[in-house]
C-alpha cells in the first residue's frame, strides 16, 4: 500500500478503493481524502449521511466541466454517488438567462455541469439554503457540505459536524461516502476559543448581517470558534442565516455558539477566561457606513437565496410601487414555486423586480454581467455579497431590505 | 540563508521570487482570474501580478470556490508558483491538492513579517521537515 494509507487507519473496505477495486472514480475520491486528511493530521475517515457540492462553472472553468464529465463516463456502478449529495446554486437561472445577458457559452457550460453532476447522482437541488428547505442534519450527524453559509449554520444551530468542502472534496465525499476526521468532525476543535460581548442585538437582517462581518473580522480565521454572548433573544432562522453567512465570509468562519441559543452552548464549561471582544451598535454602524453610497444600478437580493419569509417581506415592500432600476430577487427552486402558488413572484415582478431561482449572483459571471448589463452601483442587504462582489468591479451598497426597496423606487 | 519550518506542506520544491503581503487569500474574492491579477480594492496587493510568483500571506479567507478555481487556473498556466500561509483552511488545501499546487503553512512566526517581496525563497514540501528558504 502507499504512502498514503499508512498515514491514516483505513479499514478492508477503504484500502480496497484505493486499490481501485471501486473503479478509478472512487479510487481517485479515497486518495485525495487521504492527501487532505494526512495535511491536518487526521487519524482515520468518518462515514457521513450527506454531501453539499458547490459547482457553478465560473468556478469550474472548462477544466473542471471537462473533469466532471470524465467521472460521468464511468459505468454506473463506478460513478454514482453513495449518499444523498445536493448542489449549490447553479451559474444561471435558465429560464431567465436572456434576461441577465448572460451569453450561450456560459448557458452551455451550466447544461453541460449539471448533466456531469446528474449522472454521478446528484440531486440538482441548487440551493445554499438546505437547511431551510430540504432537509436539515440532525445534531451530532457527520456531514461533507460544500457552501459556507451551509456549513456554519448547520455546525452551530443544529449541531452538525461538517468541515467546509471544496466542490472536489465534497465529490469525494460523495463518492466514498466518508471525509477525514479533522476539524469540526472533532470535539476539541468545537470549543470557544474567543468571546464576543454583545452590547446591542440587532433588529433587522443586514444588522445580523453585519454583526457576522464584524465577528469574523475579530475571529480571523477558519479555526476560531467564537461565543456570544448578551443576545436579548433568540434570533430566527433567517438572521442566523445572514450572520453566520457573513461570519463565514469575513473571516472563513465554519463555527459559532450563541449562549442560549444554539444547542452546543450548555456544554461549553467555563468561556470566562477567553479573549473578549465587546461589540455594541457603533461597531455594527461602523461596518455598515463602510459600504456606503446614495445611488445604485442594480438592487439584488441573494446570497444566501431568499427564504419563503423573505420573499413575502419584499413582496410586501413592492406592493403599489415601482422599482425605476433592475431589482433580482433570488430564490432556491424549493421556494419558488410556493412564491408563485402564492402569488409573491407576481407582486415583485409587478412591481418592476425580477424573481430568479437556483443560482446566486456572484456565482453567476458577476463580472461579465457588470459590463453586458451597465451595472457598477450594487445595492443589497447582503453583507456576505458586499464583500464579495468588490472583487468582481462593483462598488457595493449595504443597506436595509426596505432601504433596498426605497433606493429601487424611490421614496 | 534563512530557513523556516513548517507544520504541513504538500505538493512539489519550487524555487521562485516570493510576493508578501499580511493581508488574506481568497481566489474568488481577492483574484481577476482571467488577467493574473490582484482585484479586489481592499487587498494591498490590488493590481498586482501573482503569475509564477510564491504568494505569502496570512490567512486563508472566503468561501469554497477556491477549491475548483486553483485547478481551473492550473489548467490555463495561471497560477502562482506557490502559496505560503501562517494559517490555512481546509478549501486551501483541497484547492491545491486537485491542482497539484505547492502549499506551506504554519510557521512558529508570521512569515508575512519575515519573507520580503522580491526575495528569491525555496520551497519544499517533500523534506522530512517541510520548509521555507530564503536564497
Amino acid at each position: 500500500m502507499t504512502a498514503l494509507s499508512d498515514a491514516m487507519k483505513l479499514s478492508e473496505e477503504e484500502k480496497a478503493m484505493l486499490a481501485g477495486a471501486a473503479g478509478p472514480a472512487r479510487q481517485w475520491a479515497i486518495a485525495h481524502q487521504l492527501q487532505v486528511g494526512r495535511y491536518f493530521g487526521a487519524r482515520d475517515l468518518v462515514p457521513v449521511a450527506q454531501a453539499h457540492i458547490m459547482a457553478d462553472t465560473e468556478s469550474l472553468g472548462e477544466a473542471g466541466i471537462a473533469w466532471l464529465e470524465g467521472w460521468a463516463a464511468l459505468p454506473q456502478m463506478q460513478r454514482r454517488v453513495r449518499v444523498p449529495t445536493m448542489s449549490d446554486p447553479r451559474g444561471t437561472d435558465f429560464a431567465a438567462a436572456a434576461r441577465l445577458k448572460h451569453a450561450p457559452w456560459m448557458i452551455e457550460r451550466e447544461r453541460r455541469a449539471a448533466a456531469a453532476l446528474a449522472a454521478l447522482g446528484v440531486l440538482m437541488t441548487d440551493t445554499c439554503i438546505t437547511y431551510q428547505t430540504i432537509m436539515p442534519p440532525v445534531f451530532g450527524e457527520h456531514v461533507a457540505y460544500g457552501d459556507t453559509g451551509v456549513v456554519i449554520y448547520c455546525n452551530s444551530v443544529l449541531g452538525a459536524r461538517s468541515n467546509f468542502e471544496g466542490g472536489p472534496s465534497a465529490l469525494a465525499a460523495a463518492l466514498t461516502g466518508r471525509t477525514p476526521r479533522y476539524g469540526y468532525h472533532l470535539d476539541k476543535c468545537r470549543r470557544p476559543s474567543l468571546r464576543i460581548e454583545l452590547q446591542w442585538t440587532p433588529r433587522d437582517l443586514n444588522e445580523w448581517g453585519a454583526l457576522g462581518g464584524v465577528v469574523g473580522r475579530l475571529a480571523g480565521d477558519y479555526w476560531a470558534v467564537p461565543l456570544i454572548v448578551g443576545v436579548d433573544r433568540a434570533p430566527g432562522s433567517d438572521e442566523l442565516k445572514h450572520f453566520g453567512a457573513a461570519a463565514a465570509s469575513y473571516g472563513s468562519l465554519a463555527l459559532f455558539h450563541i449562549d442560549g441559543v444554539t444547542p452546543e452552548t450548555p456544554r461549553l464549561g467555563d468561556a470566562g477566561r477567553l479573549p473578549a471582544h465587546a461589540v455594541g451598535e457603533a461597531e455594527i454602524r461602523a461596518f455598515q457606513r463602510g459600504y456606503g453610497g446614495d445611488g445604485a444600478d442594480v438592487v439584488v437580493f441573494a446570497a444566501p437565496q431568499l427564504s419563503l419569509v423573505e420573499m413575502h417581506s419584499l413582496a410586501g415592500l413592492l406592493d403599489g410601487r415601482r422599482a425605476r432600476i433592475p431589482l433580482l430577487a433570488i430564490t432556491s427552486p424549493q421556494v419558488k414555486p410556493d412564491a408563485d402558488r402564492m402569488g409573491l413572484s407576481r407582486r415583485i415582478e409587478e412591481a418592476g423586480g425580477t424573481v430568479l431561482s437556483g443560482m446566486c449572483f456572484y456565482n453567476s459571471y458577476a463580472r461579465e454581467m457588470a459590463e453586458a448589463n451597465g451595472w457598477h452601483r450594487l445595492a443589497t442587504n447582503s453583507a456576505k455579497l458586499v464583500n464579495i462582489i468588490g472583487g468582481y468591479g462593483y462598488r457595493p451598497i449595504l443597506l436595509s431590505m426596505a432601504e433596498c426597496v426605497d433606493l429601487a423606487c424611490g421614496k | 540563508m534563512t530557513i523556516f519550518y513548517a507544520d504541513a506542506a504538500m505538493g512539489p520544491r519550487v524555487c521562485g521570487e516570493a510576493l508578501v503581503a499580511a493581508d488574506g487569500f481568497s481566489a474568488r474574492y481577492d483574484l481577476d482570474r482571467s488577467r493574473g491579477v490582484f482585484s479586489r480594492p481592499e487587498h494591498k496587493l490590488c493590481g498586482r501580478s501573482y503569475l509564477g510568483r510564491i504568494l505569502v500571506l496570512d490567512v486563508a479567507k472566503g468561501g469554497v470556490a477556491t477549491a475548483w478555481m486553483l485547478h481551473e487556473m492550473g489548467a490555463r498556466c495561471m497560477l502562482p508558483l506557490a502559496l505560503v500561509l501562517n494559517r490555512v483552511n481546509p478549501i486551501m488545501v483541497q484547492g491545491a491538492a486537485l491542482a497539484g499546487l505547492t502549499l506551506v503553512s504554519g510557521f512558529a512566526c508570521d512569515i508575512t513579517q519575515r519573507v520580503r517581496s522580491g526575495a528569491t525563497v525555496e520551497i519544499d514540501p517533500t523534506a522530512e521537515r517541510p520548509f521555507l528558504r530564503i536564497l
